[in-house]
């Protein structure tokens, strides 16, 4: 239907330097974006492309030509995230963030920022340059307060009925998301408009483009997240059709450990990991329950060990060696019991477990990493779906296929693996039970195909299937 | 599948008898349910072969399409059963009491209460397997386009005059259908894997007659055998001796017993359409008996206290259509538009959560599974403390000190918030304002109080007073309005056309076999 549209542009990609290719894609969305003849572009954005950086740039510069805008995110964290971002870019510029009218329905953090106005009505930030808040508080918001222009952040989390019910309140807006991050799905069932244009349960960037075949389509080409280790590995296996590379080079980065290998697997793979980027750490072949007790052990145990060896990192940000502490860490699971296990037997040294103080739910994908203090937060430990935006220094991950006896469409999606291993700018761990790859091929994709729909992601199965391949080669046994 | 539904499995298959899912009965199932068992030609999709029906078990009706390519054949199967099931389907429409609704009024756009009809009971409609959902649904997209001579008189084919007006409710029963919780039209197979587990898959379960020999095995045979010989088991002519309910038939029917008398038939040998005729009645009437036993085994089970609030949703389903009906408006479209496919979903997901709610206040086996998932927990109160809120008009939030029954290990962080039912009816929520030991929460009670400076008697829990909490809504809040469909906006679309009644479909050269 409208894959043609997203062959990669060549143009972009002949750019020689990373930093360059980059600013030319931005300038080419800024360009569309302040066009009134166009009612939408859009712009795909891998892990760690800029994404929001480019949609704090594109705000302040449709406010500046004297445009006020609405901003459509999809969580309240990410709304956090975003107003936390434009008046730290522009302490003067008067930004509204409209929440619910919930307790602690905003980051108080956002208390500091002078400009910023907070409401839990729309009347009340009438007259504001920017207004931000969440599809799902915009939607209760009356037509009639119209906003000639609008950004819709993560648009391919958002659902398409979403975006019909808050799409009313502008006239023309720039959609912003990751293609390979997990699909929007629904608890109902809606097979019965799989491969219409206007499928409810669908993803907004897909209806759009359905029904708007010409709009501009842009993206970010490089990743300053993800290591040169990683950009080619998660661009092959999760975005195909919109291929980026990493913007730093093999040598940029680093990570190494000040204390000793004590002989065992789990330093193996950590020392694996440390020189090449990924590790896996194969645990003997068994079915097990979802909250397999050896597996959280081993992730445990892998943590414990990271943290205790003293990693150093060093990064082209030039800014001198990092110690690896804890808040750069996370551990991301398929499922909510597994990372409450994980949690449970890290103790202390997990963000929220038992023993540890609990801090803000969620910090965004902030470009610095705010290490360095000793005894601050802890590791984060989370499912693929609360970890999407999110980045670290080092991940460690239980394989969503581990120990299991068949690979559902659960288990198999493709945007749960990319988000697992996209957060990372340094190094990512796999946690797995051996027997994955011989699982897969026992459980080819069952899913009925559908006329007319169309994923800007390739298949999981074949995705699962590129990332053990790359694994297989960094793997350590547990013994 | 939840912890509790492998384990039911398990000890079925270690028993070799189904386990109860269930304490309640989830579901309403009418006093008289009309059951309708159809079955389709193999290879012609929507080319109905024969259908038992009827609300009476000793007395079905059986249609039968002697050649099921001939169209004039198949007219005069749909016609009759028209006659059959429009008698059922239209039998609740006249029974109504007045209910008050809030409405917008068109000229001053204030919110106004306004008296509506809502019919008594609705008819009940119960077909064997998911697939006969969907043969009724296929059936209802077959006719409800269809011209009679009276509204076409140029038409070459008419449709019988109460053809087209059988397909609008059926499209409108299978369409409820997909509403989670709804019951006006159910399938045996889905009614009884909701009550019990079986020591077989679930792929298995889809065999009514093998389902049922898990839950009710003959004298002595264990489940797993008489599950066995209900799917398996043939005749000295290789016949299956428990034929399948449906709607597809036997391939060894069609092609030993079936093919030859419909060429019998098609020689224009005397007799054969009675022979086809006695041939499918031969693979209904199993099935037939077999939904019965069923309904039996259904009603064995006490209904559960929230069947009656979703059977009313369906109550007002079907008079919404009835009304339809009489104010002309056309056959609900072939697609649905942007702003109804929306409307539909988000209706379907409050469902849901709804049912999901529902099911597990009324029944603590479900409740058990989303304990055990975390979702849920008992307890009792250890201390209550008094408190009010801060604000110009100080309320009651008093804090309570909960401990968890030993395997309870909810999934709860500060700040969460959790639910539970009052003992006078409706339901409280409190957060989570700490957890001092594992096990350990101090909650703070913020409604369901009543209005007044003190809670109201019976509303906070006594040190000692056992309560299940769940971290779900026991009634989930519906999202905000969706625009109307002449609002649809630029990116969906824009407006669709003006809702008109859509062309029959055109004849295709299958159609004139």
């Amino acid at each position: 239907m409208t894959a043609s549209v997203h062959l990669p542009r060549q143009a972009e990609a002949a750019v020689g330097d990373p930093g360059a290719a980059a600013a030319l894609a931005t300038e080419r969305i800024l360009a569309d974006t302040l066009d009134e003849s166009v009612p939408g572009v859009v712009v795909d954005s891998p892990p760690g492309a800029g994404k929001s950086t480019l949609v704090v740039r594109a705000a302040r510069e449709l406010a500046a030509a004297g445009r006020p805008l609405m901003v459509i995110a999809q969580t309240n964290a990410q709304v956090d995230d975003l107003v936390d971002r434009l008046a730290s870019a522009d302490p003067d510029l008067p930004v509204g963030r409209l929440h619910s009218s919930d307790a602690h329905a905003y980051d108080p953090a956002l208390d500091r920022h002078p400009a910023v106005r907070t409401s839990a009505k729309s009347a009340d930030l009438a007259g504001m340059d920017i207004v931000v808040s969440t599809a799902a508080k915009w939607a209760w918001v009356k037509p009639g307060e119209q906003w000639r222009c609008a950004i819709v952040d993560e648009a391919y989390q958002m659902r398409s009925d979403a975006l019909l019910a808050v799409a009313g309140l502008f006239e023309r807006a720039l959609f912003v998301g990751d293609p390979g991050q997990l699909d929007p799905f629904s608890q109902a069932d809606a097979t019965q408009w799989a491969g219409q244009a206007h499928d409810p349960a669908a993803s907004a960037v897909s209806t759009l483009l359905a029904h708007n075949p010409g709009l501009p389509q842009h993206r970010l080409p490089v990743s300053w997240r993800l290591p040169a280790s990683a950009a080619p590995l998660v661009s092959e296996a999760f975005y195909p059709y919109t291929p980026f590379r990493s913007g730093t080079g093999p040598g940029d980065r680093s990570l190494e450990f000040t204390g000793p290998a004590d002989g065992s697997a789990v330093d193996e793979v950590l020392d694996v990991a440390a020189a090449s980027g990924w590790g896996l750490l194969e645990l003997p072949a068994a079915r097990t329950p979802r909250t397999d007790p050896e597996a959280v052990a081993a992730v445990a145990a892998l943590v414990r060990r990271l943290l205790e060896r003293e990693g150093v990192t060093r990064s082209e940000r030039g800014d001198g060696p990092a110690p690896l502490t804890a808040d750069r860490v996370a551990v991301g699971t398929a499922h909510r019991d597994q990372a409450a296990a994980v949690r449970a037997a890290l103790g202390p040294l997990a963000e929220g477990g038992p023993g540890a103080g609990r801090s803000g739910d969620h910090e965004g994908d902030r470009e610095s990493g705010e290490s360095g203090e000793g005894g601050g937060p802890g590791v984060t430990v989370d499912t693929a779906n609360r970890l999407q935006g999110r980045e670290f220094d080092v991940t460690v991950m239980l394989h969503p296929l581990s120990g299991r006896p068949d690979a559902t469409e659960f288990h198999l999606e493709t945007g749960r693996l990319c988000v697992l291993t996209s957060r990372h700018r340094h190094a990512c761990l796999v946690v797995c039970r051996a027997g994955v790859p011989e699982l897969l091929d026992d459980h080819p994709a069952t899913e009925p195909a559908r006329l007319g729909t169309w994923s800007p992601a390739p298949d999981g199965w074949e995705a699962h299937q590129a990332v053990l391949a790359r694994l297989a080669g960094h793997t350590v046994r547990l013994r | 599948m939840s912890l509790i539904d492998a384990l039911a499995r398990m000890e079925a298959a270690a028993t070799g008898a189904a386990r109860p899912l269930a304490t309640v009965r989830h579901r309403h199932l009418a006093a008289r349910p009309l059951v309708l068992v159809p079955l389709t030609t193999a290879g012609e999709t929507g080319a109905p072969l024969g259908a038992m029906l009827g609300t009476d078990r000793a007395a079905p009706e059986l249609f039968t399409v002697p050649q099921p390519r001939d169209r004039d054949l198949r007219f005069t199967f749909l016609e009759r059963l028209a006659e059959a099931l429009l008698p059922h389907l239209e039998s609740c429409q006249d029974e109504v009491e007045f209910v008050e609704r809030k409405e917008t009024d068109p000229d001053t756009g204030k919110r106004v209460t306004v008296q509506a009809e809502l019919c008594t009971d609705a008819p009940q409609v119960l077909v064997p397997t998911g697939p006969g959902i969907d043969v009724v649904r296929l059936l209802g997209r077959s006719m409800r386009f269809r011209r009679t001579a009276e509204e076409d008189p140029e038409a070459p084919h008419p449709a019988p005059p109460r053809v087209p007006l059988l397909g609008r409710w059926l499209t409108h029963y299978a369409e409820r259908a997909r509403v989670p919780g709804s019951s006006l039209l159910l399938s045996m197979t889905d009614l009884l894997t909701r009550h019990w587990a079986t020591g077989q898959s679930r792929l298995e379960d889809q065999h009514l007659g093998a389902l049922l020999a898990w839950i009710a095995p003959p004298d002595g045979i264990p489940g797993a055998e008489a599950a066995r010989r209900a799917e398996l088991a043939r005749d000295e002519h290789g016949q299956l001796l428990v034929p399948p309910a449906g709607p597809a038939t036997d391939p060894a029917f069609d092609n030993r017993l079936l093919a030859p008398a419909l060429a019998r038939h098609d020689k224009g040998v005397p007799g054969a359409a009675e022979e086809v005729h006695e041939l499918i009645a031969s693979q209904l009437r199993p099935t037939w008996e077999a939904m019965w036993q069923g309904v039996d085994l259904l009603r064995s089970l006490p209904e559960g206290a929230h069947t009656a609030d979703r059977w009313r949703r369906d109550r007002q389903s079907y008079t919404h259509h009835r009304d339809r009906l009489r104010s002309a408006e056309p056959p609900q479209p072939r697609r649905d538009d942007a702003v109804t496919a929306a409307r539909k979903l988000a209706m379907r997901e409050q469902r849901q959560a709804e049912l999901d709610a529902q099911e597990a206040l009324d029944d603590p086996l479900v409740m058990a599974v989303r304990r055990l998932a975390g979702e849920a927990f008992a307890a009792r109160a250890a201390h209550v403390e008094p408190a009010v809120s801060e604000g110009k008009r100080p309320t009651p939030r008093p804090l309570v000190t909960v401990r968890a029954e030993e395997h309870d290990r909810p999934l709860l962080a500060e700040g969460d918030a959790v639910y539970r039912a009052l003992p006078e009816g409706g339901g409280q929520r409190a957060e989570v304002v700490g957890a001092p030991e594992p096990g350990v929460y101090v909650l703070r009670l913020v409604n369901g109080m009543g209005r007044g400076k003190e809670p109201a008697p019976g509303t906070v829990p006594e040190p000692g007073d056992r309560d299940c909490w769940t971290l779900f809504e026991h009634a989930p809040r519906g999202g905000p309005a969706l625009p109307e469909p002449e609002e649809t906006p630029w990116t969906h679309g824009g407006p669709p056309p003006e809702a008109t009644a859509e062309p029959p479909d055109p004849t295709t050269p299958e159609d004139l076999l």
